[in-house]
């Protein structure tokens, strides 16, 4: 199963609900081209739920790296929601934890953005 | 599967992403034949695919003449699964950390990591042409 995603607004933060594998091909590129469809609809406060997402490869951290980048290069915030224990684990051993805001919680993650 | 059996499959394929999902569907069946837990298998199905991936696009470049080979061999408590690509080689010491803080917002570079994080045994074996890596894991 590739990546699926839908979209929510609360507040002013753009919630990315992911579901599915972020892997090589479909999964990366479907990522890419939702992060980028938000920003070219002008929202730069986005939240990536990753509680549904079962399976990522080192091709899905660099796609999440990339739109975390993307993201902040044009003066926005992008973090990271629910993570899984096997996401959790593999943001840990790649050090990505320390890249990321990560959070637990979708309210304190949403009034976490800059205003 | 009974301790000490041993069971292999070879398979040859296309440089194509979708030989990379059939490498890790194998490395996942395998790896639960050889009695991994959920999570070790999910493991092994990845960084198999890792290796897959490097030889179809690093290796050969997804040169439609060029193939993989993926080998996958239970012997016992251990599962070894290899990759051989037909590429220009690898050399693994010269892949950049990818833990090192100039390197954390790389966008690529991990997959070599994940394979020494996950497995026992990483080795690389230079072929005539090509690279070969060798992926051991045993049972505890």
């Amino acid at each position: 199963m590739s990546m699926k995603y839908t979209t929510r607004q609360v507040d002013g933060v753009t919630i990315l609900d992911l579901s599915g594998r972020i892997t090589l091909g479909d999964g990366s590129v479907t990522l890419r081209d939702a992060v980028k469809d938000v920003l070219t609809k002008g929202s730069k406060s986005i939240l990536l739920n990753l509680e549904n997402v079962d399976y990522i490869d080192s091709s899905g951290l660099g796609e999440l790296v990339s739109a975390f980048t993307t993201v902040k290069n044009q003066g926005g915030e992008l973090k990271l929601l629910h993570l899984t224990t096997k996401v959790h684990d593999l943001l840990q051993i790649t050090k990505l934890y320390t890249v990321f805001d990560i959070k637990d919680d979708e309210a304190s993650a949403i009034g976490s953005f800059a205003a | 599967m009974a301790e000490g059996t041993t069971s292999r499959a070879s398979l040859t394929l296309e440089s194509t992403i979708a030989s990379v999902n059939v490498v890790e569907e194998a490395a996942l069946e395998y790896a639960r034949a050889a009695g991994f837990s959920p999570d070790i298998a999910s493991h092994l199905s990845m960084v198999a695919g890792e290796a897959a991936a490097n030889a179809v696009i690093h290796g050969n470049k997804q040169d439609s003449a060029k193939r993989i080979t993926a080998t996958f061999e239970i012997a016992g408590p251990a599962l070894k699964i290899t990759i051989a690509d037909q590429g220009a080689g690898l050399d693994p010491d010269t892949i950049p950390d990818p833990l090192a803080p100039e390197n954390l917002l790389r966008s690529s570079g991990r997959g070599v990591f994940l394979m020494r994080a996950f497995m026992d045994e990483v080795n690389f074996r230079k072929l005539n042409p090509g690279t070969e890596i060798t992926l051991v894991k045993r049972r505890t």
